[in-house]
């Protein structure tokens, strides 16, 4: 069953393939099943001229400790970009949505993976993120978890949140 | 004080609902214990040694008597009938029932009080001088700003996940009452080159494992840019802290190993890309809060001397327990929550209603919380002073010891705490008991002693003219003392006096400091300046010269 995720609210069937997924054979341009395929940063680094001819369209996630500046140039050939989630614990993909946000006008698709629930998707939603990898159980409820809280006291970016305007 | 309006309280309302809910799911095991510490340990609740633990916050350590006597109200119906203050101007209740948790968030909630940030690793509840607007040489009052700041950091997206915890400690006159150069953040509001107020910045400071005294980021930073350059050092905090040592993850661990200059050259050019935006501070934000924090509506009134003629007794307390304020007429009173005895900073359900009707009645009905673990009514009229103390005895809230040995700080140690080594109540009361002449207590004059349980310092015991720390030495209860520690604006970190002391001979020892102090102190020298003087060297001596008898 294709995977499912959070997507501006909704519940989507995902459309993207990660490159590990797409098998050992997926290379730059060569013949797989998706042609939307989501590089981790390293992936892209380390064959950057040839992903950057392929047909298929990109996609890349971030580490926690990969810089968003060093990302920036490259934005255009992507379609997507995420950010990793490696534990519970985890925080600086929060400043990474941001900086893509706000600083490098990213306007794709920005999607958090790895630890994701609903109880973080309102606060990833106003640092930009929207999209979300969720396990089942919250993938259901995640949608409503977008509204835990209806007001705020920051100015950030809150796309895809119907917050009321209520910052003094 | 700051009064809520629709969208403070929708927030609080919001947040209880949530907990609900994650209670909820914990307690139906739809969340593990893991999952479930990350956020209920953003919400004040910790599991502890013999039930959970919530700490609820008191912004900047101010109440209104309602809030005081909610807070009494909860102590009652859902603990044991007390709650503890702490360093951090918060209460914590040591005996709630976690399934009853939302309730009590609930009812909080109704009286504009919440447990938001309380603990986990995200910016705390933020803290200042406690006698911030009555205090006379301030340049300004201090609340206003730590109102902004509290709102800007209340559920801030960004930094909901940051390394390790996060205090800011804000303050508006040049004593430093609010320990700031050992917090993560210190924001001063001091004049800049012009004469306008503004702010002076440090970062780096703590205490804990690594004791480190804050470094200045920016001597002056103009008012208006205040958050924006708090989320600037919050961002390359977030972003460059390390995450794989809980030990090495505080802010100050960073500014160290960068270096003062790097790091500030880092936060500045961060700031320079937010600078100006949607978080500059306009005139008319800054208006709005202070207009929650006019003085009150003081009389007209010649200052008098309440204390002539006065008992002995009424004299001690009036000297010790109350202090100086601005306005002619009135005296800042503070109520001691360290009568011998009684765990320090420790108060029941009656005396928390006591002291809320009290400050109905003499104090415009504000309460604050001292980062020295009393209470204080800061707006009492001088000629109110003696029908206040009278009161107050009776209800064994006039112990005559503010700022001296016996009004010690002191975390709840072993016997509450889950992370202590050693216990710090009953070294507390085995020190009241030792020093129980108050002739002596006076004549020694100020000092500060401050234990912590354990390396966490949540005793401060580093900035303690006497500092104890408690540690485990072979499953034993051990005590290592420290002295020349002090915490406000020469703040410095004490030093070791040397192998650690058993339960029994912590009294001792202290006294065999004290015997040198007096012995050696020039006239009007406090103990700390003697310790500067001389160094550790004379008070080691004396220490180890011969053994404690049992």
């Amino acid at each position: 069953m294709p995977r499912q995720l959070l997507r501006d609210g909704r519940i989507v069937a995902d459309d993207w393939t990660y490159l590990t997924e797409a098998g050992n054979a997926a290379a730059p341009g060569s013949a797989h099943s998706s042609n939307a395929i989501i590089l981790t940063f390293d992936q892209w680094l380390s064959d950057k001229p040839r992903w950057f001819a392929a047909p298929e369209r990109l996609g890349v996630i971030l580490s926690p400790i990969q810089k968003v500046e060093q990302l920036a140039p490259d934005l255009s050939r992507f379609d997507l970009v995420g950010a990793d989630f490696p534990g519970p614990g985890e925080g600086r993909g929060y400043t990474q949505g941001r900086l893509l946000r706000e600083r490098y006008g990213w306007r794709g698709e920005l999607r958090a993976t790895g630890y994701v629930r609903r109880d973080q998707v309102f606060f990833l939603a106003r640092c930009g993120f929207n999209s979300f990898e969720l396990p089942d159980g919250d993938l259901q409820v995640a949608a409503g978890a977008l509204s835990t809280f209806t007001a705020r006291y920051q100015p950030s970016n809150d796309l895809g949140l119907a917050l009321k305007l209520q910052h003094r | 004080m700051y009064r809520y309006d629709s969208m403070d309280k929708t927030l609080v309302d919001e947040r209880v609902a949530q907990f609900r809910d994650q209670t909820r799911r914990f307690l139906n095991g739809e969340l593990n214990d893991d999952e479930f510490r990350h956020l209920r340990l953003r919400n004040g609740l910790y599991i502890q040694r013999h039930a959970p633990m919530l700490r609820v916050a008191i912004p900047y350590g101010l109440l209104s008597s309602g809030q005081l006597r909610t807070l009494g109200g909860i102590a009652r119906r859902y603990d044991r009938g007390y709650g503890h203050f702490t360093t951090r101007q918060n209460i914590q209740y040591n005996w709630p029932k976690l399934a009853e948790v939302p309730d009590i968030l609930a009812e909080l909630a109704s009286m504009e009080m919440h447990a938001i940030q309380t603990s986990g690793n995200c910016i705390r509840n933020v803290t200042s001088d406690h006698l911030a607007g009555v205090t006379p040489n301030e340049l300004e009052d201090p609340r206003p700003w730590c109102e902004i700041i509290r709102q800007w950091s209340t559920f801030h997206p960004e930094f909901t996940y940051l390394p390790r915890k996060f205090k800011i400690a804000v303050t508006g006159a040049p004593q430093d009452r609010a320990a700031s150069l050992v917090h993560d953040v210190g924001v001063h509001i001091v004049r800049g080159p012009k004469g306008e107020l503004g702010f002076e910045i440090l970062a780096g400071g703590g205490l804990g494992r690594t004791p480190i005294i804050g470094q200045v980021v920016r001597e002056f930073l103009p008012r208006e840019h205040l958050l924006s350059y708090l989320e600037a050092v919050l961002r390359v905090y977030n972003l460059e802290g390390r995450r794989d040592n809980l030990t090495k993850a505080r802010i100050k661990i960073l500014v160290k190993s960068l270096g003062i200059e790097e790091f500030r050259r880092r936060v500045e050019a961060e700031w320079e890309s937010i600078r100006g935006g949607g978080l500059t501070v306009n005139e008319a934000e800054v208006a709005r809060m202070r207009g929650f924090f006019n003085p009150p509506a003081y009389r007209q009134l010649v200052n008098t001397d309440p204390a002539a003629g006065k008992d002995a007794a009424f004299r001690a307390w009036y000297r010790y327990n109350t202090a100086e304020h601005k306005v002619p007429g009135y005296r800042v009173v503070y109520v001691s929550l360290k009568k011998p005895g009684v765990a320090p900073g420790d108060a029941t359900d009656a005396q928390m209603e006591l002291i809320a009707n009290l400050s109905d009645r003499y104090s415009f009905g504000e309460v604050r919380v001292t980062h020295t673990q009393n209470l204080l009514l800061a707006d009492v009229e001088q000629q109110s002073a003696f029908e206040l103390w009278q009161t107050l005895d009776g209800a064994g809230l006039a112990t005559p010891n503010i700022g001296t040995l016996t009004d010690m700080i002191c975390c709840p140690g072993l016997d509450f705490c889950s992370l202590a080594n050693a216990g710090s109540i009953d070294v507390a009361k085995l020190i009241n008991e030792r020093f129980d002449d108050y002739d002596y207590v006076y004549d020694l004059g100020e000092l500060d002693v401050k234990m912590s349980g354990c390396m966490n310092a949540c005793g401060h015991h580093h900035v303690g003219n006497i500092g104890i720390l408690g540690v485990d030495k072979g499953g034993e209860e051990w005590y290592q003392i420290t002295i020349g520690g002090a915490a406000g604006a020469d703040a410095s970190l004490g030093s070791v006096i040397g192998p650690s002391v058993a339960k029994d001979e912590v009294a001792e020892t202290i006294a065999r400091l004290l015997d040198v102090y007096v012995e050696q102190r020039r006239p009007d020298e406090r103990f700390l300046d003697t310790v500067r003087r001389l160094g550790v060297k004379p008070f080691k001596e004396r220490v180890y010269a011969a053994p404690v008898a049992a």
